[in-house]
C-alpha cells in the first residue's frame, strides 16, 4: 500500500477533522467560523490534489504543438467558486458575529446560552 | 424565446436581485420583487407544461455541450419541484404589503428583496440544473442568502439562530461537496446523466460508498432529518414571519428533491436499496423523526416552534416515502413535498398574520382570536386538520398513499405507527385550536382581523389544501409518472 | 327529476342550508326569526328531495351519482340502496321535527351561538346523508370524518370547562378509533382486494381467509368509534354535557346511527353476510356487542342523571343494531335495519323530554322529578310511550324491531343471544319505567309556586308529540319499513 505516496489524503484528512473538531468543541463563535474555514480549505485541497496526473504538467499548450498529459485543470477552476463561496460565507459568518456581538455583549457560546436562557 | 426559459428561469430571479439594489426605494423594491416572482411562476408553468407535452428539456448553457458545459436538464421531477418554489414565493412575497416586521433599519428593506431573490434563484437554480457542480454553487446562493433573510427577524435569538444554521448548513454544503468529489474521481464527469451512466461500473469501489455516505449526510444536515434537524426550530421560529413561510416550504423541499436526484438518478435505486439497503437507516429515522416532532411540537408554547417541529415529522414522511422505493411509496413521498408545502406555507402565514395583529407568538396569547379573527383561524383550522389527515384535505392523500405502500410491502407496523403519528398530530393542532376558540381574549386590548392583503394569500395556500385534496390528477398524477419513471420500472 | 339529480340535489340542500343560514343569521347570536324559517326551509327541501328518491329504491332502482375521482381508481361516489335509503329517512327526517324542537329549547333556555348552532347541524346532517349515500368505503369515510368534526362545535357548544374537555373526548376518541383502525382496514381492504365498492356479497370473499377476516373485522368494528361499541363509548356519556337537541337528533339519530350504519353496511357490503357465517367470522362481535349490551344496561341503572341513563341506554340500543350485523342472517340484519328507525323514534323522543324538564323546571337528576308529571303531563306522557317502544313492548314500534332481532338470533342458532336479548328487556324496563312511575305516581317533593301545569315550550312539547306518535304509527304501519329493510343485501 503506498500509504507514504497518499500523503495528500492524509493532509486533507486531518485538516478536516481540525476544522470540524474546531467548529464542535470550540465555544467562542470566531472560532467557529476559523474551523469553518480550515474546514471547507481541507476540502479545496482535495479537490486539488485530485487533479494533479502523475507525470502531467501544467495545462497550458506550448509552442511547438501538444505535450501527452496534462494535469487535469477542472478541479481548479470548480475550486475557484468553492473558494469564492467559502470567502462569502466566513464574511456573513463574520457580519453576523458582529451584530451578536452588538446585541449580547458577548461571542461565546455558554455566555450566549446563558442570556438566552435567562430571558426566555 | 422559448427555448431559453430554462436559463431565463434562473437568470430572471437572479438579475432582479442585482437590479433591486439599485432600487432604493421600499414600495418600489418590493413592488419589482413581487413582479419577478410572478414572472418566474409564468416561466415554471410554461416549462411544466412543455415537458408534459414534449418530454425532457435539456438546455445547453453557453452553447457548450454536455457533459463538457452544464446543462440544465427539465424532467417531470424538475418541473414539479419548480412549480412548487414558484408558486410559494409568488404568494409570499405580496403578503401583507410588506409589513412583516423585518429589524432592518429605514431605508434599508431594498437589500431584504434583494436578498429573497437571491434566495428564489438559488432554489430554482438547484432544482433546473443537471451538473452536480452546479447544484452545489445554488445551494451555496440559496444557503447564503437564507442566512441573511432569517437574520433580519425582530429577536437578536434571530442572529444566533441564523449562526447555528449557518455552522450547520455550511458543514452540510461542505460534505455534499466532498460527495461530488468523489463522485468526480470515480466517474471523470459532473454532469448527471453522464454520472448516472459510468457509476454503476465503479459500483464495487469503496469510494462510491463513501460519496453516497457524504451526499447523504449533507443533504441530510439540509433537508433536516432527524436527528440532523438541531438548525430548523430555532431558524424557522426567529425568522421574520414571512420568510419563515416560505422556507418552510421551500428550502426543504429542494433538498429532498437533491436527495431524490442522489438516489434515484445519480446512483440508481437498485444499488442503493438492494446492495446497499440503505432503507434499513432511513426508515427508522424517518419513524423517529414523525414521532419524537410529533411528540416534542405537542409541548411547545410558541407557535411558530409548534410547526417547525410539526415540519420535522412531516420531512420524515417524506423520507419515510422515499425510503419504500416503491412506486406508491415514492409518490407519497413526492406528493407530500406539493401538499406540505402547502399547508406549511398557509400555516406560517397565519402566524405571520397573528404577529401583525398581537405582536406575539406565545400560543397563550392568542386566546380567543378565534372570535377576533375568525378567518385567520378558520385557516389554520383547515391547515391543522390537513396536517390530520382527514380525508377531502392533501395530508391524506399522502397518508394514503404511504400506507399503501407500506401494506404493499407486507410492512404493517410501519402503517401503524403511520397512523399512529396522525393522532399524535391531532393532539398538538387541537391544543392551539381550543385556546384560540375556547378562551376569553384580553378584553382591553382591540385586535382586528389581519387585512386582506394577509388574508388573500393565505386562503389561497389554505385553500390549495383543500382544492387539491380532492383534485389530486395535477400534484399525485405528476408525482405518480415521476415515481414511474425514477424507479424506472422497479415495483 | 332523474334520481342521479336527487341524489346531488338531497345531500347539498343540507349544505346549502348551512350556507344560508350563516349568511342570513350572521349579525344574530340568539333566536332570529328569519333564520329559523331558513332552517325549516332547508330541513323540508332536504327531505323532499330524500323522499322522492324512495319511489325508485322499492321499485328495484339503485340511483347512482359519480363526482370525481381524488385517487386512482377511487372517486367520490353515491348509490342508493335499501339501507342508506333507510339512514337518509331517518336522519332528514327527524331532522324537522328536531329543528322546530331546537328554537323552542335553545330561546327558551337564552343560549348564545345560535346560528353557529344550526349551521354545524346542518352541514352534520350534510354529512349524514353523504354516508347514507356512499358507494365506496372512502366516500364514506370522508363524509365519517366530516361528522365529527362539523359536530365538533355542536358538543362544545356551552364552551364551559366541562364542554371542552367533553370535546376533547369526544374528539380523541373518534379521531384515534377513525384514524388508527378504520382508515388501516380501508386501506388494507383496498389492497387486498383492489376495490373499496360495496357489493352485495361482500368483497373480500375471494381475497382473504382466516385470521386476516377477523383482524380486518375487528379494525372495521373498532374503528367505527361512533357505535359506541365498548370500549370506544366514553364519548358518548361525555357529549352529553351538549344542549339537549344536539344531545336528540346527534347522539340518538344522526351520529351513532352513522356507526352502526357503518358496521351493518361493511358487514353486508364489504364481508357479506354468507362469507361471514361460512367461516363464522363474527361470533366474537356477537359476544361483543352482547357485553355492551348488558354492561351498558347496568351502568345505566345507576346513573340518577336523566340525561346520563339515557346515554348509556343509547350505548345498549347500538348495540342491538351491532348485534343485528354480528348474527349475520337475512333476518337479523333485518331487525338491525328496523332497529335504527325505531330506536331513532323513540330515544329521540326521550331526550326531547329531558330537554323539555330541563327547560320548564330546571331538573337534570331522576330523583328530582318526583310528581313532574303533574306539571308536564304531555312531556312525561311521551317519555311513557317512547319508554315502552324501547323496552321493545307492542303497541310501539320497538317491537318490531326486538321481534326481529330474536328472530334473527333464533335463526342463526345463537340462543345464548336470544337470552341477552330478553335480559335486557327486563333491564330497559327497570330504568326506564321507574322515571315515569316516580313523574305520576308520586307527589311533588316541595309546593310549586302556582301549580297546574307548567310545560316546556311549545315548539318543544309539539315535536315530542309528533315523535312519540311516530313510535305509535311505526308499530300500526310498519310495512314501508319492513319492505326497506327486507331489500338490504341485494342490490
Amino acid at each position: 500500500m503506498q500509504w507514504l505516496g497518499l500523503w495528500h489524503y492524509w493532509a486533507v484528512i486531518i485538516l478536516m477533522m481540525i476544522g470540524l473538531y474546531i467548529v464542535i468543541a470550540r465555544g467562542n463563535l470566531v472560532k467557529k467560523v476559523m474551523g469553518l474555514s480550515i474546514f471547507q480549505v481541507s476540502v479545496i485541497m482535495f479537490y486539488v490534489s485530485i487533479g494533479k496526473i502523475e507525470g502531467g504538467t501544467a495545462p497550458i499548450i506550448p509552442e511547438g504543438g501538444y505535450q501527452l498529459v496534462y494535469s487535469n485543470p477542472l478541479p481548479h477552476v470548480l475550486m475557484l467558486t468553492a473558494i469564492v463561496v467559502g470567502i462569502s460565507t466566513t464574511a456573513l459568518a463574520l457580519a453576523l458575529i458582529v451584530r451578536i456581538q452588538e446585541a449580547y455583549g458577548t461571542v461565546e457560546d455558554d455566555e450566549l446560552n446563558k442570556i438566552d436562557g435567562a430571558s426566555s | 424565446m422559448i427555448e431559453q426559459l430554462p436559463a431565463l428561469q434562473v437568470v430572471l430571479p437572479l438579475f432582479s436581485a442585482l437590479l433591486c439594489l439599485l432600487i432604493r426605494n421600499k414600495t418600489a423594491s418590493r413592488l419589482f420583487a413581487v413582479a419577478v416572482s410572478w414572472g418566474c411562476l409564468a416561466i415554471a408553468l410554461i416549462l411544466l407544461q412543455t415537458v408534459q407535452e414534449s418530454g425532457i428539456i435539456s438546455y445547453h448553457l453557453g452553447g457548450w455541450f454536455p457533459p463538457l458545459g452544464i446543462e440544465y436538464r427539465i424532467d417531470l421531477l424538475n418541473a414539479y419541484v419548480l412549480i412548487i418554489v414558484a408558486m410559494i414565493s409568488a404568494v409570499v412575497l405580496p403578503f401583507g404589503f410588506g409589513h412583516w416586521g423585518l429589524s432592518i433599519p429605514e431605508g434599508r428593506e431594498y437589500l431584504f428583496y434583494c436578498a429573497f431573490l437571491l434566495c428564489i434563484s438559488g432554489l430554482l437554480g438547484i432544482t433546473i440544473t443537471g451538473d452536480v457542480f452546479n447544484v452545489f454553487v445554488f445551494l451555496e446562493i440559496t444557503s447564503l442568502s437564507s442566512y441573511a433573510l432569517i437574520a433580519m427577524g425582530r429577536s437578536r435569538r434571530a442572529l444566533r439562530a441564523a449562526f447555528t444554521y449557518l455552522v450547520m448548513g455550511t458543514v452540510g454544503g461542505t460534505f455534499i461537496l466532498i460527495g461530488i468529489g468523489m463522485m468526480y474521481l470515480e466517474t471523470g464527469t459532473l454532469n448527471m446523466v453522464d454520472i448516472a451512466n459510468r457509476l454503476p461500473l465503479a459500483y464495487g469501489s469503496r469510494t462510491v460508498l463513501v460519496a453516497f455516505a457524504f451526499l447523504t449526510v449533507g443533504v441530510g444536515i439540509k433537508l433536516a432529518v432527524f436527528p440532523l434537524h438541531h438548525w430548523l426550530p430555532n431558524a424557522y421560529c426567529y425568522a421574520p414571519a414571512a420568510v419563515s413561510a416560505f422556507l418552510a416550504a421551500t428550502a426543504t423541499k429542494v433538498s429532498y428533491y437533491v436527495l431524490v436526484r442522489v438516489i434515484f438518478t445519480l446512483f440508481g435505486a437498485a444499488y442503493i436499496f438492494e446492495t446497499l439497503r440503505f432503507h434499513v437507516l432511513l426508515i427508522p429515522l424517518s419513524l423517529l423523526a414523525m414521532f419524537v416532532g410529533s411528540a416534542v411540537a405537542i409541548y411547545q408554547t410558541n407557535i411558530k416552534r409548534l410547526l417547525a417541529y410539526s415540519s420535522i415529522a412531516q420531512i420524515g414522511y417524506m423520507t419515510l416515502g422515499l425510503s419504500f422505493a416503491s412506486i406508491n411509496g415514492l409518490t407519497g413521498g413526492l406528493v407530500h413535498l406539493f401538499n406540505h408545502a402547502l399547508m406549511k406555507g398557509g400555516l406560517f402565514l397565519v402566524a405571520a398574520s397573528v404577529m401583525h395583529s398581537i405582536a406575539s407568538n406565545e400560543i397563550d396569547d392568542m386566546r380567543g382570536l378565534g372570535r377576533k379573527m375568525p378567518f385567520t383561524m378558520a385557516a389554520f383550522v383547515l391547515g391543522g386538520l390537513s396536517l390530520i389527515g382527514v380525508p377531502g384535505t392533501v395530508g391524506f392523500i399522502s397518508k394514503w398513499y404511504l400506507i399503501v405502500a407500506a401494506l404493499e410491502k407486507g410492512w404493517y407496523p410501519i402503517a401503524v405507527l403511520i397512523l399512529l403519528s396522525s393522532f399524535l398530530a391531532v393532539i398538538y393542532v387541537w391544543r392551539a385550536v381550543e385556546i384560540f376558540f375556547f378562551r376569553e381574549p384580553d378584553a382591553e386590548t382591540v385586535i382586528k382581523e389581519a387585512p386582506l392583503s394577509m388574508l388573500i394569500p393565505t386562503w389561497i395556500l389554505i385553500g390549495g389544501t383543500l382544492f387539491f385534496g380532492l383534485q389530486t390528477g395535477w400534484t399525485a398524477g405528476v408525482a405518480s409518472s415521476v415515481a414511474d419513471s425514477l424507479l424506472g420500472g422497479l415495483p | 327529476m332523474t334520481p342521479d339529480q336527487l341524489i346531488a340535489l338531497s345531500i347539498l340542500s343540507p349544505a346549502i342550508g348551512a350556507l344560508a343560514i350563516a349568511v342570513i343569521g350572521r349579525n344574530d347570536d340568539g333566536g332570529h326569526t328569519p333564520r329559523d324559517i331558513m332552517t325549516i326551509v332547508a330541513t323540508l327541501f332536504t327531505f323532499g328531495f330524500v323522499v322522492q328518491l324512495v319511489g325508485p329504491v322499492m321499485a328495484g332502482d339503485r340511483p347512482e351519482l359519480s363526482l370525481f375521482e381524488i385517487l386512482p381508481g377511487l372517486a367520490i361516489a353515491f348509490k342508493v340502496e335499501p339501507l342508506g335509503m333507510l339512514f337518509a329517512l331517518v336522519a332528514s327526517g327527524l331532522w324537522i321535527p328536531t329543528s322546530i324542537y331546537s328554537f323552542g329549547y335553545m330561546r327558551g333556555h337564552h343560549e348564545h351561538h345560535q346560528t353557529r348552532f344550526f349551521v354545524c347541524f346542518a352541514i352534520a346532517i350534510f354529512a349524514a346523508l353523504g354516508i347514507a349515500f356512499a358507494r365506496n368505503l372512502l366516500t364514506l369515510f370522508l363524509f365519517y370524518e366530516l361528522l365529527t368534526f362539523s359536530t365538533y362545535p355542536l358538543v362544545t357548544h356551552a364552551g364551559s370547562e366541562k364542554a371542552v374537555k367533553a370535546g376533547r373526548s369526544y374528539l380523541g376518541i373518534l379521531v384515534f378509533t377513525s384514524v388508527s383502525f378504520l382508515l388501516l382496514a380501508i386501506v388494507w381492504t383496498w389492497q387486498t382486494t383492489g376495490t373499496l365498492e360495496f357489493r352485495p356479497g361482500g368483497i373480500v370473499d375471494g381475497h382473504l381467509e382466516g385470521t386476516p377476516v377477523f383482524l380486518l373485522l375487528a379494525l372495521f368494528v373498532f374503528g367505527t368509534g361512533k357505535a359506541a361499541l365498548m370500549p370506544f363509548h366514553r364519548w358518548l356519556p361525555a357529549a352529553m354535557v351538549a344542549p339537549t337537541p344536539v344531545s336528540a337528533l346527534l347522539h340518538a339519530v344522526a351520529v351513532v346511527k352513522a356507526g352502526v350504519f357503518t358496521i351493518l353496511k361493511v358487514i353486508v357490503y364489504v364481508f357479506g353476510i354468507d362469507f361471514l357465517t361460512d367461516g363464522n367470522y363474527a361470533l366474537w362481535l356477537c359476544y361483543a356487542a352482547g357485553f355492551t349490551l348488558i354492561s351498558a344496561s347496568l351502568v345505566a341503572l345507576t346513573k340518577d342523571n336523566l340525561k346520563a341513563r339515557l346515554a348509556y341506554s343509547t350505548i345498549s340500543q347500538l348495540s342491538y343494531i351491532v348485534l343485528g350485523a354480528a348474527l349475520a342472517t337475512k333476518t337479523s340484519v333485518l331487525g338491525g335495519g328496523m332497529h335504527i328507525v325505531m330506536h331513532a323514534m323513540g330515544k329521540i323522543t326521550l331526550f326531547f323530554c329531558a330537554g323539555a324538564i330541563m327547560v320548564a323546571s330546571h331538573k337534570t337528576e331522576i330523583s328530582d322529578m318526583k310528581g313532574i308529571g303533574r306539571q308536564m303531563p304531555f312531556t312525561m306522557f311521551a317519555f311513557f310511550i317512547a319508554s315502552l317502544s324501547i323496552i321493545g313492548l307492542p303497541p310501539l314500534g320497538g317491537a318490531w324491531s326486538k321481534w326481529y332481532l330474536v328472530l334473527g338470533a333464533l335463526e342463526a342458532g345463537q340462543l345464548v343471544m336470544v337470552g341477552v336479548l330478553v335480559v335486557s328487556s327486563l333491564l330497559n324496563i327497570a330504568y326506564l319505567l321507574p322515571i315515569v312511575v316516580n313523574a305520576f305516581f308520586y307527589p311533588a317533593a316541595e309546593v310549586q309556586i302556582g301549580d297546574g301545569i307548567k310545560e316546556a315550550p311549545i315548539a318543544c312539547v309539539a315535536s315530542l308529540l309528533v315523535t312519540a306518535s311516530g313510535c305509535l304509527i311505526l308499530f300500526l304501519y310498519p310495512g314501508f319499513f319492513l319492505d326497506l329493510a327486507q331489500m338490504i343485501g341485494e342490490f
